[in-house]
């Protein structure tokens, strides 16, 4: 095994990986601030459709930019379907989770709607940023050669820890999340911050749906995020609402579905390939089964997780 | 208010009059024969769904007026299948197609329920009277494939994308693999399933795992372009599945298998309008038209050309049979003797991979 292999075999873990975590990474910040949008894979999807639509008719126009507003144009998408879900939640006051499993489907329908016309028709994909003597080199590839959208969602995911654990901005959307009503009476405007968590976590799923759409397969096909909400929204829960644990968790559910590939290849039938495919949950429940018995004194999530809140009624 | 003129009158009493047997003829004429449709994708797969859909819509188009066409795109292949499947009945689509695999034991059970709804179904094995089954030689093209394959491959181990171990999945690994092998004794198939008939990350991600492994030719049984993309980019030979996809790997794409159902469709339909429907076990290839063979890339070497036009012509006129013995199974026990030919009715339950398919 050479050092060639094993950097093919990180570049396609990186590649697994960095959707969920883009969009894990937004629902964090949703649910930290208490507010539980399920409707991940349909935001996911719109900003899918979006960009790869954008990138698609401005491509003559903006050339070598036309990608860049692609992504703009995806987390843009992201936030205004998510401004739907939050008015109806935090405005309305609606049940969330019904609300956001109905944003979910709304987004698979919708994206459907409008990628229609695209089924079929390709983009360049976006890949690398780095000059070539940097991205395509033996050793390099592994740092340089990737779509800018890897290392901005490394880059988020510190960000958002360090926001929400290291700033004073963050610590008022946690006190939202923990105690809305608390929060509310020592006059944080507790449905302003909820609705810009919320466009906030709209934005990444929409920027994450995009890398769908535009990195990994330059194309459009319905559902092509194939759950990937689902298994973002399954990885918040796993990451016991920490960013640091949100990265490893990404990070290990990319590795191990990167792994069942190389064993299949390799015919190492040892293990049926079902027992593979359900490798990612297993391994959920088995980390989720020891938080919960450490963490006896109680759930780690916020506080006010799902619960409405309105200040005026 | 309006007046009743004189010349008003005059006016709307000869559209009524002309409106009139328009009226009648439309309630003389049958009632239009509601058929539907489930498919396992959304109908933009641009792979299986997609192809079914063209069927539905050429049966539309052929039987304009006479028909009346619905699917249901995203069907589960598990229990959800059994109450979308009584709802259509209950609609009163009196012809079904269910179009994968794994909708096998629900169309049984539904098609127990409504004796006097014709059911279809795709890719399986299990008949009743009011049941048929219909599939289509997909392991002829396979075989194209494979010898394609053969010829292309300079590291002598191809890949090969699955989606799950089913007959007609197996059917094509097997197929690609014996092809080749008539080419190059020593090829060896990897074999990646997936467990998912669509999801181009994943499809991505097992194409890259194969390419890293080796594999310089790739052929797909899954429904998402996204393994050519990937093809393109790592620079691999790779086949189309279900539709012409040189869209998606301009420089890489061979051929591709092309499933048109539209012609099988468009006779069941007629046949239960004629009310000369009966259940069969039909399985179409090449030969009836139901598999087609894309344009060869105009960068694919002119003997491998011949070569494949060859295994095209054999497989139409009947005397070329990629099943024909001996063949082996993995672990070297002989399935198929020498000279023999594997009779349908095995094939159909294949379950086995051959010798030289690494798994």
């Amino acid at each position: 095994m050479n050092i060639g292999f094993i950097i093919d075999a990180l570049v396609t873990i990186i590649g697994v990986t960095t959707p969920i975590l883009l969009a894990a990474t937004g629902e964090l910040v949703v649910e930290k601030s208490g507010v539980l949008n399920l409707g991940v894979e349909g935001m996911m999807l719109i900003g899918a459709v979006t960009g790869f639509a954008v990138t698609l008719n401005f491509g003559d126009s903006l050339g070598d930019w036309a990608p860049w507003v692609g992504i703009g144009a995806a987390a843009l998408a992201g936030a205004a379907s998510s401004m739907l879900f939050a008015f109806l939640v935090l405005s309305l006051g609606s049940n969330q989770v019904a609300t956001g499993l109905a944003l979910a489907i709304f987004g698979i329908g919708l994206s459907s709607l409008i990628g229609a016309s695209y089924v079929g028709t390709v983009i360049a994909p976006f890949n690398q940023v780095f000059p070539d003597w940097l991205a395509e080199d033996p050793i390099g590839r592994v740092a340089f050669g990737h779509s800018p959208l890897v290392y901005f969602a490394l880059i988020m995911v510190v960000a958002v820890g360090y926001f929400l654990n290291r700033t004073r901005a963050g610590l008022i959307l946690r006190a939202v999340g923990e105690n809305d009503i608390s929060a509310h009476s020592i006059g944080y405007p507790v449905v302003a911050i909820r609705y810009a968590a919320v466009a906030f976590g709209g934005a990444m799923a929409g920027v994450g749906g995009s890398y769908f759409s535009m990195v990994i397969t330059p194309m459009w096909a319905e559902q092509m995020t194939a759950g990937r909400g689902w298994i973002a929204l399954a990885l918040v829960v796993f990451s016991s609402w920490r960013a640091g644990r949100l990265l490893v968790g990404a990070y290990f559910f990319g590795i191990l579905m990167t792994l069942e590939l190389y064993a299949k290849a390799s015919g190492f039938s040892f293990l049926p390939s079902q027992f593979w495919a359900a490798m990612p949950y297993i391994m959920a429940i088995v980390v989720l089964a020891v938080m919960s018995a450490r963490d006896v004194a109680g759930s780690e999530a916020p506080a006010c997780l799902g619960r409405p809140f309105m200040p005026n009624s | 208010m309006s007046l009743v003129t004189r010349r008003n009158f005059v006016k709307s009493a000869a559209a009524a009059g002309l409106a009139m047997p328009a009226l009648g003829g439309r309630a003389l004429a049958a009632e239009p024969l509601k058929i539907a449709f489930i498919y396992l994708g959304p109908i933009g797969d641009f792979g299986w769904t997609w192809a079914h859909n063209k069927g539905r819509l050429a049966v539309e188009e052929a039987l304009k007026g006479k028909v009346k066409t619905t699917y249901v795109e995203n069907v589960k292949e598990d229990a959800s299948a059994i109450p979308i499947l009584k709802d259509l009945a209950q609609q009163g689509n009196k012809l079904i197609f269910t179009t994968s695999y794994g909708y096998m034991d629900q169309t049984v059970e539904v098609a127990k329920q409504f004796p006097d709804v014709k059911f279809e179904h795709a890719t399986g094995y299990k008949t009743l009277p009011n049941l048929g089954v219909y599939n289509s030689r997909f392991y002829q093209g396979r075989a194209v494939e494979g010898t394609i394959a053969g010829h292309m491959s300079k590291s002598g181990v191809i890949g090969y994308l699955g989606s799950y171990k089913v007959p007609e999945v197996v059917m094509g690994v097997n197929s690609f693999t014996l092809a080749a092998q008539a080419v190059n004794p020593k090829i060896t198939t990897k074999l990646v399933m997936i467990d998912s008939w669509f999801d181009p990350a994943k499809e991505a991600a097992a194409v890259q795992t194969l390419i890293n492994l080796g594999c310089d030719v790739i052929a797909q049984h899954t429904d998402s372009p996204a393994g050519l993309q990937v093809c393109e980019q790592r620079k691999a030979w790779c086949f189309g599945q279900g539709a012409d996809m040189h869209k998606f790997a301009p420089k890489t794409q061979l051929t591709a298998i092309e499933d048109i159902w539209g012609p099988y469709y468009i006779s069941r339909a007629k046949a239960v309008l004629d009310g000369t429907w009966k259940s069969e076990d039909t399985w179409w290839g090449m030969k009836e038209g139901t598999v087609v063979m894309s344009p060869f890339a105009p960068f694919m070497p002119a003997d491998v050309k011949a070569a494949a036009e060859k295994i095209i012509a054999s497989t139409k006129d009947g005397s070329f049979d990629v099943f024909t013995g001996e063949i082996r199974d993995q672990s070297g026990a002989v399935k198929v003797a020498k000279g023999e030919r594997m009779p349908d009715k095995d094939l159909a339950v294949m379950d086995w991979y051959v010798q030289g398919v690494q798994s």
